[in-house]
């Protein structure tokens, strides 16, 4: 049962071979189990869960299913649910039991999916590695000594070690791909304004976008028909026809230009992830597909870019917490203003004080124009990279992280080395392109390698159809660590 | 560029986040870093570049001014650090 993908269960829940309340039970059975040994959920709520569980089986019963009904799904603990604690992996929240649903809850709980918990995940989502997390760091189940990622390192690393069939993540600069790239699943961020950002804890407001993970790309096109959708309550959702993500998938690939980014391909990627990267690409050759060389000259520019916008987003989104309304509030405290300075000090860890300090400093007076207007002028460049790039491609690859898995402590005090993971990920959130990442192969320590797929604006069907096709060829994607 | 100690102070005063004199100093080693990787973006001429604010080019909707929200006061303030008789309760401000 576990080591079924998620349309499979979809399709035993609609023949009524399993219940939602079984299938609930044994999932919520062997998080039990063996969340000790991963730390990817924060939060199990056996009872609410359950209850969500007998609905769904009457929705079943009563001929209103859809694909998710009855479907656990584990959901990233920035997203709000309400009744149940919201922390975004921070002490600041560490009492938060959110009082509504974020709009990509509510759209699960609709159409009868599960909340089968709440996934660990690096604080306020600022982290490559799930070591800044409050509540413990989380464990890649392919070798417990190596990082999952971040910041959904809890859901990636809960979809691998079959703890959920799918599972939620958001991505600011990586934080869907890198950790699925990883843990060796699939996951895709789309199209900026896709998914509500309603609820779902803010970082930087114009990066972060929701999206799937799951194990195949068929399975992340049945999550993506429900996260999809117009949300007034979000300013920047996007009011589109709807679309079935999964009407693609059978597609041959044949005349599909695959667009290579020469600076992709250049110095800082290790021999393991070239090498699985090459041989994926021959496997696209052999269907269909030709590859022409593109380039992307601004490419170096998106980590220094991202890291003035995203702290820069930051320092005003997380300036609400304040010790007022919600959240940690010290216990003595003189004034006012020293009632904020020691709730938040207290509050925040090392990193999120880190990017706020950032944020704070670009955006003070004198060094706007320097840093903010500077990087969102450099923010068009690297925009119009990729416009000309997709007049030679209708699609682009490269390897998602340079790296495998790096060792758990291994860059933990050194952010710069850190926040480098990144560097072929960011560009996505900069421009607003939908992106995603599938396993292609094994490297260093036998660690998973992904292979990023950047799609044009609004191509999530055919990216999907792209990681469909391959993985009806190969079997990276039912590789089990357990 | 080279920040001081007393720049890590003042911008931690801006954030309103307290800090002492070694965070203070731990902080300044790692903010230069992350500023010498921020700082090659000033190798590139931007002058004839409109900033880009967002991925989109959308403009703020507008909407019926009509009442969407219910009264929920009561779960909201379920959760505060302090409240009495429904207010939100903070150190005095005003003498």
């Amino acid at each position: 049962m576990f080591n079924a993908s998620l349309k499979q269960l979809s399709d035993q829940l609609a023949e009524k071979k399993i219940s939602s309340t079984e299938l609930t039970t044994e999932f919520l059975k062997r998080i039990k189990q063996l969340n000790s040994e991963y730390n990817a959920f924060i939060t199990v709520n056996e009872e609410m869960s359950l209850d969500q569980a007998r609905s769904a089986d009457q929705m079943i019963a009563a001929g209103q299913a859809s694909a998710l009904t009855g479907i656990p799904i584990a959901q990233k603990d920035i997203f709000c649910a309400k009744g149940w604690l919201t922390t975004c992996g921070s002490k600041m929240l560490s009492n938060f039991v959110s009082p509504y649903d974020a709009g990509v809850i509510e759209r699960f709980n609709q159409v009868g999916a599960i909340n089968i918990g709440k996934t660990n995940m690096d604080e306020f989502a600022m982290g490559s590695s799930n070591e800044t997390s409050y509540y413990g760091l989380v464990k890649n189940p392919w070798d417990l000594s190596a990082v999952p990622g971040g910041s959904s390192g809890g859901a990636a690393s809960a979809v691998a070690a079959r703890l959920a069939p799918g599972a939620t993540g958001t991505d600011t600069g990586g934080s869907i791909r890198q950790p699925a790239a990883l843990c060796g699943i699939s996951g895709i961020k789309p199209t900026y304004g896709l998914v509500s950002r309603y609820g779902m804890i803010a970082f930087a407001s114009s990066l972060d976008q929701g999206g799937p993970m799951a194990r195949s790309a068929e399975d992340l096109a049945l999550m993506l028909n429900v996260m999809v959708g117009f949300d007034p309550r979000d300013s920047t959702s996007l009011q589109r026809k709807v679309e079935d993500y999964a009407r693609d998938l059978q597609k041959p690939l044949s005349g599909l230009r695959i667009g290579l980014p020469k600076e992709y391909f250049a110095e800082g990627m290790s021999k393991d992830v070239e090498c699985a990267i090459e041989k994926a690409l021959d496997e696209y050759r052999k269907l269909g597909a030709e590859t022409v060389e593109i380039s992307l000259p601004n490419a170096s520019l998106s980590i220094p870019v991202y890291y003035v916008l995203a702290p820069a987003e930051a320092s005003s989104n997380l300036s609400r917490f304040d010790g007022v309304r919600y959240g940690h509030r010290a216990k003595s405290y003189s004034d006012l203003g020293d009632m904020y300075r020691k709730s938040r000090a207290e509050g925040f860890g090392p990193e999120v004080k880190r990017r706020i300090l950032i944020g704070t400093y670009v955006l003070s007076h004198g060094y706007y124009d320097a840093y903010y207007i500077k990087a969102q002028k450099l923010r068009r460049l690297i925009a119009q990279d990729f416009t000309q790039a997709y007049q030679q491609c209708d699609i682009i690859m490269g390897p998602t992280t340079p790296t495998v898995a790096f060792n758990l402590g291994e860059k933990s005090g050194d952010p710069i080395q850190m926040y480098l993971s990144d560097i072929y990920t960011s560009a996505a959130n900069l421009t607003g392109l939908p992106a995603m990442s599938i396993p292609v192969g094994f490297g260093n320590k036998n660690r998973p390698i992904g292979l990023h797929i950047i799609g044009n604006y609004f191509m999530e069907a055919q990216m999907l159809n792209v990681a469909h096709q391959y993985q009806q060829v190969t079997d990276w994607h039912l590789k089990s660590p357990v | 560029m080279t920040l001081t100690v007393n720049d890590v102070k003042r911008i931690a005063d801006l954030a309103y986040i307290e800090i002492d004199k070694d965070e203070a100093e731990a902080t300044l080693t790692q903010l230069s870093g992350i500023f010498n990787l921020i700082e090659t973006m000033q190798a590139v001429d931007t002058s004839s570049v409109e900033p880009m604010s967002h991925a989109q080019s959308v403009v703020q909707r507008l909407r019926e001014d009509e009442v969407t929200e219910t009264d929920q006061r009561e779960l909201c303030q379920s959760i505060a650090p302090q409240v009495e008789a429904g207010l939100y309760l903070v150190p005095q401000v005003i003498e």
